[in-house]
């Protein structure tokens, strides 16, 4: 489904991605884990055109999306909730899903989408008239999430959802990521530091050093993996 | 209290003037965080054109309404096409460069823009058409507002209210405010960013132009130096009311309008920009972020 081959990025004279290659299968949760810097970010926002690739090429569906505008890529299917939510504070929850579905002309759609978000996460109706900036930092990452999936994206690219969460809201996060993939075959491409949680709920794991992929596979495999024992679960 | 009201009232057309020419500031400020200093030369270019086309038109004695609402349009787009040019060539391409950069720009358009009128239509005060004519309805009290006051004010008036309607309900005015509240995340739903600033560059020259038009036919002379002055106030007005702030840029138009209206009246004109800028200083100092102006809060 998305292809990522020998893709180099970077910021002014930093480069950030030294040629990533991955591959996404449709229907998968792929994890992409990796300490901080290591360009797990950038990976994302290459993919979503607001980081401009140098060189190397980003196949969706199998066609080339790497010079396309951001505002393209949505209207390819995919979508990002990204590192630290960016809610837009001043627009009410209802108005940040709205924006979600910016693109969308269907209107009986959107509203049966409306309705499974706050099934999803009922607590996000009963703040629907609040402004985002004043939820908490796990309501915002529900509504984060909710306005990428207004969208009905394919893929769904998760930047760091359990960052500065409590525990317990971290687990229910990625129950829900794996009840989005489960019930509406979203693909998800999820980018973690958390790589315990991470590892147990993906398919599928890249590891990324320095701009670089320097481990993949099966996401049980690598939990036991002795290396990504030692540098991502502390063990 | 006649004089008082007088002064009230020609107050208050300053500031619906200077709310004009401040939203365009404050708008292009909330969503790409530039102060547009040649925004004043769109305000001057707007009411060329309008004399232009008011001219011509008079000369084969078209209406006065006529005259008004076509010279009204014809300054609006063209204002609104050298707003538009403007942010291509001057600002776009430094987009990603530290803010200085574009600000400079901004500085050497305004200067290249009073030059290249200064060349095309001398430096000399030409006198502008009296548009708006004196109302018999406003006879009683035309020693207090005069016709033209009224026009402006109701212009105004009407102006933001169509401006509130598209930004609270338009889906260019929604992808505007979220283009303003987070730039990469509007990127990141399918907004066109590049798109959302044409438009605001648009808009707000449309508006500048209209502020133009109206101010001198309310003055009755224009020339190229013009915009300088009326964008430095317009400015000064934005800040006042907090930058970035659409109700901020227009109560601190008033405020401003009015305090230099008063301090003509009752002090001396000459005190008018003192007491202008001292106002200013004195908000800045107490409350910096302006008077309707957000102190940026951010959760992460």
């Amino acid at each position: 489904m998305l292809k990522l081959e020998n893709v180099q990025a970077g910021y002014g004279s930093i480069i950030a991605l030294k040629g990533v290659s991955l591959n996404i299968e449709q229907g998968e949760i792929i994890t992409l884990i990796g300490a901080n810097g290591a360009g797990k970010s950038t990976t994302l926002m290459t993919i979503s055109g607001v980081v401009k690739s140098r060189s190397g090429k980003i196949l969706f569906n199998g066609s080339e999306i790497q010079d396309k505008g951001s505002d393209e890529i949505v209207r390819m299917g995919i979508c990002q909730v990204p590192e630290g939510r960016h809610i837009f504070p001043q627009l009410s929850v209802q108005e940040n899903l709205d924006m979600g579905a910016f693109l969308r002309k269907d209107k009986g759609g959107v509203k049966k989408d409306l309705e499974y978000v706050f099934d999803l996460f009922p607590i996000l109706a009963q703040r629907r008239h609040q402004d985002g900036g004043t939820l908490s930092g796990g309501e915002q990452q529900m509504l984060a999430m909710s306005r990428a999936l207004m969208a009905r994206p394919q893929l769904l690219l998760l930047d760091e959802p359990s960052m500065g969460l409590a525990p317990l809201v971290i687990k229910q996060i990625f129950e829900i990521i794996k009840e989005i993939n489960e019930s509406s075959n979203t693909t998800i491409f999820l980018v973690e530091q958390n790589a315990n949680q991470a590892l147990q709920v993906a398919h599928r794991a890249y590891v990324i050093e320095n701009g670089e992929i320097t481990l993949s596979g099966d996401a049980r495999e690598l939990l036991t993996n002795e290396k990504v024992q030692k540098a991502y679960l502390g063990i | 209290m006649d004089y008082f009201i007088e002064l009230f009232c020609s107050g208050i057309t300053r500031g619906a003037i200077y709310a004009l020419i401040a939203l365009g500031y404050t708008m292009v400020y909330g969503i790409i965080g530039l102060i547009n200093f040649a925004h004043g030369e769109i305000y001057m270019i707007g009411a060329f054109t309008s004399f232009i086309v008011a001219t011509v038109l008079s000369i084969y004695g078209f209406p006065l309404l006529a005259i008004i609402v076509v010279a009204g349009v014809a300054a609006a787009v063209w204002s609104s096409a050298y707003g538009f040019t403007i942010e291509k060539i001057a600002y776009k391409p430094l987009r990603h460069a530290p803010r200085l950069s574009p600000l400079i720009s901004a500085i050497g358009m305004s200067i290249f823009l009073q030059n290249y009128v200064l060349l095309a239509q001398t430096s000399d005060f030409l006198p502008f058409p009296e548009l708006i004519p004196d109302f018999a309805f406003m006879e009683p009290i035309a020693h207090i507002v005069g016709s033209s006051d009224l026009v402006i004010l109701i212009t105004t008036t009407v102006v933001m209210i169509i401006l509130t309607f598209v930004i609270k309900f338009t889906r260019i005015g929604k992808a505007m405010r979220a283009t303003a509240q987070d730039r990469t995340m509007a990127m990141l739903v399918g907004i066109n960013v590049n798109n959302v600033i044409s438009a605001t560059f648009i808009i707000g020259s449309a508006l500048a132009a209209i502020g133009g038009m109206l101010i001198a036919s309310h003055i009755g002379q224009i020339n190229f130096y013009i915009g300088f002055i009326a964008g430095i106030k317009a400015f000064t007005a934005a800040v006042l009311g907090g930058i970035g702030s659409i109700p901020g840029a227009v109560l601190g138009s008033l405020v401003l309008g009015l305090t230099e209206s008063f301090a003509t009246g009752y002090v001396s004109s000459d005190y008018e920009d003192v007491f202008a800028f001292a106002l200013l200083v004195l908000i800045l100092i107490f409350k910096p972020s302006g008077l309707l102006g957000k102190d940026e809060t951010q959760k992460v």
